[in-house]
């Protein structure tokens, strides 16, 4: 069924005028983000998502590309995480972050009806884990949205305001939001603090909130996508903050990424979104851990 | 010291000068946002749990924990008294600390014994021992009908469900986890 769901994935995208490509998994410069930490691979590091190369195809002239591929992150694993895992990415010239909803939309209910399909009886597709009672999530109907703010003031006891200011925006978004979303239909969190999407374009009506949003089923986060920044001046800013963070709490030894900035200056308008396969699959399985949902845990190795 | 990173269900880690056991783990981290490690943790001497979410950069000491292999001597009321084997130095435990595990104590015996700073805190059986039958109902030959097991003393005055046909003086496997009958043992 894991086989199905590639396959799915990667004919909703061709269908919809993708190009499948490949990027190096194994690369000299990455992302720098403060709050993942990559693996590295001799003097060289794992990719934590294939980013940067897939805007440089876009401001190389490509259209619309896609592409399924391993991550990795360090220090990552729980049960809804593992060091490596399989992550779809997508990117397109023009759009914005609301095309992209529509697209994890129309890709949830394509695979659900195909799946159903192929697997008749044995996979009501999307149901809330087990763990938390089970009962399917109608990925049919429409999802819900709230912006940020909005979910803090419904399921946060302080606003978000208060949150970011105490640093305690992470652990309100897991023990206090997080739990209620998509558990009827899929549920779109959107419009972030800035602070939290350094890649992302701010919206232009209020500089404060960053065009970005993430996919939630059954309280587990599917999908992050944004409206891509394109500004290389503004970009290579927000980048020398994430480094200097980075150098100072002693990560690890990294660069500006030069070469995606002299990209960026061929790029306009962009969106691109990243959606965590594995996830999607225990969902689909209706188990509670990832390490069920993948040919090979690290345990089983 | 340990890091947020090094936490796991086991680990032991000694907060506010007491010694505690993380029983419960689990580690979330929302897309871009910062790693979060809740846990669940057990002080070691009072028993007492509570809950708490960490970050990366939180930072924890050791637990001042040794185990030492040690020999059961005997006992002085509520206090019963250990050999370290290596050193031949004595300290003792009080009842009250040792709880069910007397149940299982025969003079001679060998286990582990837990110290905190120096000062014992628990100890660990090994998870078979063998204990002599002390009193146990003769069993009727032939009575297929009713229970299938009945109650036995064994030599530490500890009280178990028994299959009928194991008798007085006859040598019997416990599981200290469980507290049950394993096999009857022949020498």
């Amino acid at each position: 069924m894991r086989a199905a769901l590639f396959r799915l994935v990667r004919s909703f995208f061709a269908g919809l005028g993708f190009l499948e490509v490949d990027t190096p998994v194994r690369q000299p410069v990455i992302i720098p983000e403060k709050n993942i930490v990559p693996l590295q691979s001799g003097n060289w590091f794992l990719q934590a998502s294939p980013e940067l190369c897939m805007k440089r195809l876009l401001a190389a002239g490509c259209e619309k590309v896609f592409q399924i591929c391993p991550c990795f992150r360090a220090e990552e694993r729980g049960r809804l995480h593992l060091q490596e895992f399989a992550m779809l990415e997508w990117y397109r010239r023009g759009g914005d972050y609301t095309d992209l909803m529509m697209d994890c939309h129309a890709l949830l209910v394509f695979i659900k009806e195909n799946l159903q399909k192929e697997f008749p009886g044995e996979c009501s597709c999307l149901h809330t884990s087990s763990l938390y009672g089970g009962g399917a999530v109608d990925v049919a109907r429409e999802g819900r949205r709230l912006t940020v703010e909005e979910a803090f003031q419904r399921f946060s006891p302080v606003s978000l305001q208060q949150a970011l200011e105490t640093d305690r925006f992470e652990e309100l978004l897991v023990e206090n939001v997080e739990p209620h979303l998509g558990w009827d239909v899929p549920f779109f969190l959107y419009d972030y603090p800035r602070e939290l999407a350094s890649l992302a374009k701010y919206k232009s009506e209020n500089s404060q909130v960053a065009e970005r949003f993430e996919l939630y089923i059954s309280g587990v986060e599917l999908a992050n996508g944004f409206s891509e920044l394109t500004d290389a001046d503004e970009q290579r800013r927000r980048f020398e903050s994430e480094i200097q963070y980075i150098c100072e709490n002693n990560q690890y030894a990294t660069a500006m990424p030069e070469r995606f900035l002299q990209a960026l200056d061929n790029l306009e308008a962009a969106a691109g979104a990243a959606f965590g396969l594995d996830r999607l699959f225990m969902l689909i399985l209706g188990k509670g851990n990832l390490d069920e949902a993948v040919t090979f845990s690290p345990s089983d190795l | 010291m340990y890091n947020a990173s090094d936490l796991r269900k086991g680990l032991k880690i000694q907060i506010d000068g007491n010694p505690f056991i993380v029983t419960d783990f689990e580690f979330s981290k929302p897309g871009k946002g910062q790693a979060l490690y809740r846990c669940k943790m057990r002080n070691m001497i009072s028993g007492n749990q509570f809950t708490q979410t960490y970050r990366s950069n939180d930072k924890f000491e050791k637990a001042d924990l040794e185990e030492r292999k040690m020999q059961y001597l005997y006992n002085q009321e509520n206090d019963y008294y250990f050999m370290d084997i290596e050193s031949y130095e004595q300290i003792f435990i009080t009842k009250e600390q040792l709880g069910g595990n007397i149940n299982f104590l025969i003079d001679n015996m060998e286990l582990q014994v837990l110290l905190f700073g120096g000062k014992p805190i628990d100890v660990s059986l090994p998870i078979f021992v063998n204990l002599v039958v002390t009193k146990a109902d003769p069993w009727a030959k032939g009575d297929t009908s009713g229970t299938d097991t009945k109650p036995v003393t064994v030599e530490t005055g500890y009280v178990l469900q028994v299959p009928p046909f194991v008798e007085e003086g006859e040598k019997i496997q416990i599981d200290t986890r469980t507290g049950q009958y394993v096999t009857r043992v022949k020498e």
